[in-house]
C-alpha cells in the first residue's frame, strides 16, 4: 500500500502525540505515589538499623510518620560539624553530590580507596533518634565490595562511645557469603562495639572469621567472604573517621557534656 | 473455539514455546528468576504489554507506512512499558526496585517485536490477542520453572517463605550458590530444553 | 586508572551478556560461525561506543531533574523527565543505528558487506538499551559512559567469537538428541559465564 509523504508525516505526529500525553499524564497522576514510596522506603531503612521497628514489619506510612516526628534530621558541614540548611533534606544525596566539583572533595584517607571511593562528600546528613530508650545517632555508610555498592546506615550512641546497630539496605553482594551481611546473626554481633579508642581513632574493625583477639572492638569476618568483610570494616572506620563523621561526631561529643 | 484458535492458544505453550524454541526473549528469562516473586511480575509485565502492543498494532496494522514500521511498533511498545513500569513503581515499590533495568528492557524482548512482526501485523486484533496472551504464557511457564528451581535450590524458599532452613539460620541445609548466580540459570534453562526435547522429538535440531 | 578499572569491570566481570544476560537472542542466534560472531561483534561495540554517551548527554541535558533549565531557566529546576527515558534512550539508539548504517554503506561497502546485515537488528538489541539504562542507574558522567560503553561491546564481542569457536567445534562431537544445538549452547554459556567470574574483585 502506498502512503504519500504527507500522510507519513501526519501518522508519525499523530503517533507522537498519543504516545506522550497517555505516558505524561499517568507519569503525572502517579508521581506523587511514587514520591511517597521512594521516602517511606529510606526512612524504613533508618528505624529497621535504629530498632524502633521489626527488620521484616510492613511499611505502614502513619505509624512511620509518627514515629519520625521523634527523628531529627542533621544535615552539617563534613570538615567541622557545623549545620548547613538544605532546600530539601529527603532528596539530599551526599553520594550524588561528592561527585560535582563543589559538593565533594578527592578523597585522602588510605580506607576510601579500599573501598573504591573516589571523591568525599562536603556536606553530609545524619539522623539523631529522640525516642525514650532507643536514642542513637544513625550515620548512613557506603563503599564498595565485592560486587556492588553497599549502601547502609551505621547506628551509634548519643555519646557516639559505642556502636548500636548497622544495616545494609542496598547491595549485590553474593547470596549466602558476601550477602551474609544482612543476616540477622552477623548484624547482632555489632551491638556494643566500641567506635572510638582513647586517642580517637576509629576503633571497630572487622576480622577474619575466628580470629576475634578483642570482642570490644572486633566483629568476626563472614566465613567464605573475605572481601566483603574487609570492605565493610574499612568503610565503617573511613566514615568514622576525619573525613567523614569524625569531626561531626567530635562536636557532638562536646556538645553531650 | 476452532481449531485454529485452538493451535495459537496452546503451541506457544509447548510446541512453540517462545523461549525453549524461538530463542526469544532469554535475556529476562535469566536475568529475573533469581526469586518466584520477581519472576510473576515480571511475566505480568510482560503479558500486558505483549497482549496490549499486539492488539495495538494489529488495530493499525494496515495505516502503517512501511518506511516507519519499526519505529512505530517500537514507540508503541515504548509507551506501553512505560506505564507498566510507572503503575509498577507507584503501587509495588519493593518489587520494581528488585526488577530494576529489566522491565525497561522488555521494550527490546524479542518476544514482543517478535511477535508484533510476525503475527499482529498480519492478523486481526482478536487473533493478535489471543497470540500475545498464549506467548506470555509460554514464556510465564518457562520462567515459573526456573524461577522455582533457582530460588528453592538456591535459598531454600519459595516466594520468600522458607522451606528448607539453610544452614546459615541453623538449618540443615546448604543452599546451592550456583543457582542464584548467572551461570545457574544457563544450566537450569538447558537442561530443560533437553527434556523438552528429548520428550518431543519433532523439536530437535537437525545433526549437521 | 578509574576508567581503566571500569573499563575492565565491563569487559570481564560485568560482562553484559555473562554477567547480565544481555544481548542474549542475537548471542545465541549468531554464534554458530566465527565470522559472523565477528562481524556481530564490531557491529554492538560500535553502536555501544557511540549510543552510550549520547543518551548519557540526553539524560543530563533533556531529562533528569532540573535538566532543562539551560533552555527553560530557573522554572524548569523541578521538573523531571526521566520517566520518558525508555523511549528516549531507544529513540536515540533506532536514529544512530540508522545513520550509522548510512554513513558506513556511503564510505566503506566493505564495512558495510561485512556487518551490514546485523546493523538493523543491533537497534533491538537489549545490550544496547541494557548498557544505557545500566550507565543512567549507575550516574556515570561522559567519559565513564564512553568507557563503559566500548567496554561492554568489548566485552560482549569476546563473548559471542569465544561461543563460535566453541559451537564450531562441537559439531564434530557426539551431543544427544534432545541436546543438540540450543541445549548444549546453553550448558556451554554457564560454563563460560561461571569462567568469568574469577575476575572478580580485581581492582588495579
Amino acid at each position: 500500500m502506498e502512503f504519500s509523504n504527507k500522510y507519513i508525516v501526519c501518522f508519525a505526529l499523530a503517533l507522537c502525540l498519543i504516545c506522550s500525553a497517555t505516558v505524561s499524564s499517568l507519569a503525572v497522576v502517579l508521581k506523587d505515589k511514587q514520591e511517597a514510596n521512594k521516602l517511606l522506603d529510606k526512612q524504613m531503612n533508618v528505624l529497621r538499623v535504629a530498632q524502633l521497628i521489626e527488620t521484616d514489619e510492613e511499611p505502614n506510612p502513619e505509624k512511620v510518620t509518627r514515629i519520625f516526628e521523634d527523628i531529627e534530621v542533621l544535615t552539617f558541614d563534613q570538615a567541622t560539624g557545623n549545620p548547613v540548611e538544605i532546600r530539601n533534606v529527603w532528596k539530599f544525596n551526599p553520594l550524588k553530590n561528592s561527585k560535582t566539583d563543589e559538593g565533594g572533595v578527592d578523597a585522602s584517607d588510605p580506607r576510601a580507596k579500599r573501598v573504591a571511593i573516589k571523591r568525599m562528600p562536603k556536606t553530609l546528613l545524619a539522623y539523631r533518634v529522640k525516642t525514650a530508650g532507643k536514642e542513637c545517632l544513625v550515620l548512613p555508610i557506603y563503599g564498595n565490595g565485592l560486587w556492588s555498592l553497599l549502601l547502609g546506615f551505621l547506628a551509634i550512641e548519643l555519646d557516639t562511645s559505642k556502636v548500636v546497630g548497622i544495616t545494609f539496605y542496598e547491595h549485590l553482594e553474593t547470596p549466602g557469603l558476601g550477602g551474609e551481611i544482612d543476616n540477622p546473626n552477623w548484624k547482632a554481633l555489632w551491638p556494643g562495639k566500641l567506635c572510638f579508642d582513647e586517642d580517637g581513632n576509629p576503633a571497630v574493625e572487622v576480622v577474619k572469621q575466628g580470629a576475634v583477639k578483642n570482642p570490644a572492638t572486633q566483629v568476626d569476618g563472614i566465613s567464605g567472604a573475605t572481601i566483603t568483610s574487609k570492605a565493610v570494616g574499612n568503610l565503617v572506620q573511613l566514615w568514622l573517621g576525619d573525613t567523614g563523621y569524625g569531626p561531626f561526631l567530635r562536636q557532638q561529643r562536646g556538645a553531650q557534656r | 473455539m476452532n481449531k485454529e484458535t485452538n493451535a495459537i492458544l496452546v503451541d506457544p505453550l509447548h510446541l512453540k514455546n517462545p523461549i525453549t524454541l524461538h530463542v526469544l526473549g532469554i535475556c529476562s528469562a535469566l536475568a529475573v528468576t533469581t526469586k518466584m516473586e520477581t519472576a510473576v511480575v515480571m511475566s505480568l509485565a510482560l503479558t500486558f504489554v505483549l497482549v496490549l502492543s499486539n492488539i495495538s498494532i494489529s488495530l493499525l496494522r494496515n495505516k502503517i507506512p512501511g518506511s516507519i514500521r519499526i519505529i512505530t511498533q517500537l514507540a508503541i511498545i515504548a509507551s506501553l512499558v512505560i506505564v507498566a513500569d510507572q503503575v509498577m513503581k507507584a503501587y509495588i515499590f519493593d518489587v520494581s526496585k528488585q526488577l530494576s533495568v529489566f522491565v525497561g528492557l522488555i521494550i527490546t524482548n524479542c518476544i514482543v517485536m517478535g511477535r508484533a512482526e510476525a503475527f499482529a501485523m498480519g492478523n486481526p486484533p482478536l487473533k493478535s490477542a489471543i497470540d500475545g496472551f498464549a506467548n506470555s504464557m509460554g514464556y510465564a511457564i518457562v520462567l515459573l520453572l526456573v524461577g522455582f528451581f533457582r530460588e528453592l535450590l538456591g535459598s531454600g524458599k519459595i516466594f520468600g517463605i522458607t522451606i528448607m532452613e539453610s544452614v546459615n539460620n541453623g538449618g540443615w541445609y546448604f543452599p546451592n550458590g550456583l543457582m542464584v548466580l548467572a551461570p545457574g540459570a544457563f544450566f537450569l534453562i538447558g537442561l530443560m530444553i533437553w527434556l523438552q526435547r528429548t520428550l518431543t522429538p519433532e523439536m530437535q535440531e537437525e545433526e549437521n | 586508572m578509574e576508567l581503566i578499572n571500569l573499563a575492565l569491570k565491563a569487559i570481564f566481570v560485568e560482562n553484559i551478556v555473562l554477567a547480565f544476560f544481555l544481548g542474549m537472542c542475537s548471542f545465541l542466534a549468531v554464534s554458530k560461525k566465527v565470522d559472523t560472531a565477528m562481524g556481530l561483534g564490531l557491529a554492538v561495540t560500535f553502536v555501544l561506543a557511540i549510543t552510550t554517551p549520547l543518551n548519557n548527554l540526553v539524560f543530563h541535558y533533556l531529562l533528569k531533574e532540573g535538566a532543562l533549565t539551560w533552555m527553560l531557566g530557573d522554572t524548569a529546576q523541578d521538573m523531571d523527565l526521566s520517566f520518558l527515558g525508555f523511549i528516549a534512550y531507544i529513540a536515540t539508539i533506532a536514529a544512530m543505528v540508522q545513520i550509522v548504517e548510512m554513513v558506513v554503506e556511503k564510505f566503506s561497502p566493505a564495512l558495510y558487506a561485512a556487518l551490514g546485515v546485523f546493523l538493523p537488528l543491533i537497534a533491538v538489541n537489549c545490550a544496547i538499551l541494557g548498557s544505557s539504562l545500566f550507565m543512567v542507574q549507575r550516574e556515570y558522567d561522559l567519559a565513564e559512559s564512553t568507557v563503559y560503553g566500548i567496554g561492554s561491546g568489548i566485552g560482549f564481542w569476546m563473548a559471542i567469537v569465544a561461543l563460535a569457536a566453541i559451537r564450531e567445534k562441537l559439531k564434530y562431537s557426539n551431543v544427544p538428541p534432545g541436546l543438540r544445538g540450543l541445549g548444549i549452547t546453553f550448558i556451554t554459556t554457564g560454563l563460560m559465564a561461571m569462567g568469568f567470574m574469577i575476575f572478580a574483585g580485581i581492582q588495579l
